[in-house]
């Protein structure tokens, strides 16, 4: 029996190959050396505006001449709690809550069917109509928003065909949620939101659950639960990482985006068109680095109350 | 498998139209002859919309440029998450959570803030709005698309395979050409798909980094605050979804059939 044998090219020589060695010995070194191009990127550039920007909430404005006066000081962040700039904020929170609960709501039967009951070839459709629209055109999302909940449009159209007419009257006249038209109401705005957030509620809660393990659902039903209790007892629980790691997107996205409620909503403003305002027209960039504080401050929060509930894993 | 009760099929199957109703009415819109309002149902039918998109210079010009965007961020975001993909895949060491936390953080921390702090630099910086400061903001966000899907596929890469390149004699660049490199470009293709995808969209980061440039979304917007023929903004959105659709569709086969990588079962 004869071994086989490779005809090898004989290993390249020069100034490559000694680097290569050198980089191949000290994997520290090669390491260093990809990192540096991405973190003078990201560290360098993208890091050093974030905190160039957000450092001058310490700073405060000139009220006659409207310039920066760069003395540290904590005027600008406390001018958060006055009553105007304290409601922006709960009112943007109180927004972001609703479409995430509205999310959630949404979303988790989606992902119990994909789950729990879908074989492979639907599974695999469910993913991609879930998919689609993720990653489709976001002002493109919005404007179809637009032209639904629009006085003349297609929403009011079937309410009255279907006799709803007065029920979606009703629904405008109440006081918070209604307004003159959809188009221009917190119903519509948090109705956009959630349209536009769904997906990323949509996908985590169908991984949290497609983890439960089948044995312990068994396991319950053995012991005698009815199928409400296994639900409530064993799967929900399980399922809750799958919702607050969903969370963690609907809620950081709506409290950042500006554009909607400009489009579709109100004229009372959230956090997003409050700094936007104030760093354009207004040109107030202490307080506009202040109120950016705010969403990342929020942000940070529910994360660390997030990874208590083992959301990570969910992601 | 039990089957499922009939009120979560209706729930599921509700939602999932919930998602895809809307887009459908925007297809709808593209015909109408109403073009002041979006009255419901459309008063008659035409073809005209696509005629007057076609004769936009404004139109096209917008679209040139998102392009030639999309396709420089996409570039650079290639190049700088793989590198870091590369760096992060395996490699333990002091500071490396921070350091991935920081390549998420342009898509976790809301668009507008990222937006205003590139604005506030390149001001201070006295950069003038250009082509380049679109993409550098652009590309800030891009990176991280990229590097998830590479470093996915890296951790699936067995160890072993680099190791046998090298002990057949292969140095550190030719394992890279000839092992690494076809092992995770579907991965790379598929990050990229996206990263264009992302960019050819984005609107709030560009609306700080653009000056007076008008990318397509930036087109948009001004069509949706201030609307002038509204079928017109019903065409663009339509072909915006089919330019998105497909490279995500790719985007989406690619990754699944990366599921089969060498070695991935050790």
């Amino acid at each position: 029996m004869s071994l086989a044998t490779f005809e090898l090219p004989e290993p390249r020589e020069g100034a490559l190959r000694r680097l290569s060695d050198v980089l191949t010995r000290h994997t520290r070194l090669l390491t260093l050396l990809l990192l540096v191009p991405p973190l003078l990127w990201l560290g360098l550039v993208y890091l050093g505006s974030l905190f160039v920007f957000l450092g001058q909430s310490i700073f405060s404005i000139d009220e006659f001449s409207g310039t920066i006066v760069r003395e540290p000081t904590t005027a600008t962040l406390l001018e958060l709690f006055r009553p105007a700039n304290y409601d922006i904020v709960l009112r943007t929170v109180g927004i972001a809550t609703a479409v995430t609960l509205l999310c959630a709501l949404i979303a988790f039967p989606i992902a119990y069917y994909a789950a729990r009951y879908a074989g492979p070839k639907v599974k695999a459709a469910f993913y991609l109509a879930v998919m689609m629209p993720l990653w489709s055109s976001y002002l493109v999302k919005v404007y179809g928003w637009k032209l639904l909940l629009a006085k003349e449009g297609a929403i009011g159209w079937f309410a009255d065909r279907l006799g709803l007419g007065g029920a979606l009257e009703a629904w405008l006249d109440l006081p918070l949620v209604g307004g003159p038209s959809l188009s221009v109401s917190y119903t519509g705005m948090v109705l956009t939101f959630t349209y536009l957030w769904l997906p990323f509620m949509i996908l985590p809660v169908q991984a949290a659950l497609e983890r439960v393990p089948p044995h312990l659902i068994e396991a319950a039903g053995d012991l005698g639960a009815s199928p409400g209790l296994v639900f409530r007892t064993v799967i929900l629980p399980l399922a809750m990482p799958g919702v607050v790691a969903g969370a963690i997107f609907t809620f950081s996205l709506t409290l950042g985006d500006y554009i909607v409620p400009q489009i579709i909503g109100t004229s009372a403003l959230v956090l997003g068109q409050a700094v936007y305002t104030l760093q354009g027209t207004a040109g107030n960039i202490p307080l506009a680095a202040a109120f950016s504080l705010v969403p990342i401050l929020v942000m940070a929060v529910f994360l660390t109350v997030a990874k208590r509930t083992g959301a990570f894993d969910a992601l | 498998m039990t089957r499922a009760p009939l009120s979560l099929k209706i729930a599921a199957l509700g939602g999932l139209a919930f998602l895809h109703v809307p887009l459908l009415f925007i297809l709808l819109y593209c015909f109408t002859t109403e073009e002041k309002s979006y009255a419901f149902p459309p008063p008659g039918f035409t073809l005209k919309w696509f005629g007057v998109v076609w004769e936009r210079a404004d139109i096209w010009a917008a679209v040139g440029l998102s392009l030639k965007v999309a396709a420089l961020a996409t570039v650079i975001a290639l190049v700088l998450g793989t590198l870091a993909a590369g760096a992060l895949a395996r490699a333990r060491f002091f500071g490396r959570e921070p350091v991935s936390l920081l390549f998420v953080l342009p898509i976790a921390l809301p668009g507008i803030v990222t937006g205003i702090a590139l604005r506030q630099a390149f001001g201070m910086m006295e950069i003038p709005f250009s082509v380049f400061t679109i993409v550098l903001g652009h590309a800030t966000f891009c990176i991280v698309v990229v590097y998830n899907n590479a470093v996915a596929r890296l951790r699936r890469l067995s160890p072993s395979l680099i190791e046998a390149s090298m002990d057949l004699g292969a140095d550190a660049f030719q394992t890279f050409r000839l092992v690494v490199l076809p092992n995770i470009g579907t991965a790379l293709l598929a990050g990229g798909m996206l990263a264009f995808a992302l960019s050819f969209d984005e609107v709030i980061v560009t609306t700080f980094t653009a000056g007076q440039q008008s990318t397509l979304p930036i087109w948009m917007l001004s069509e949706l605050i201030r609307p002038r023929q509204r079928p017109v903004t019903n065409v663009v959105a339509v072909l915006v979804i089919l330019v998105t659709f497909l490279p995500i569709l790719a985007a989406y086969y690619l990754t699944r059939e990366g599921e089969a990588v060498a070695g991935s079962g050790k």
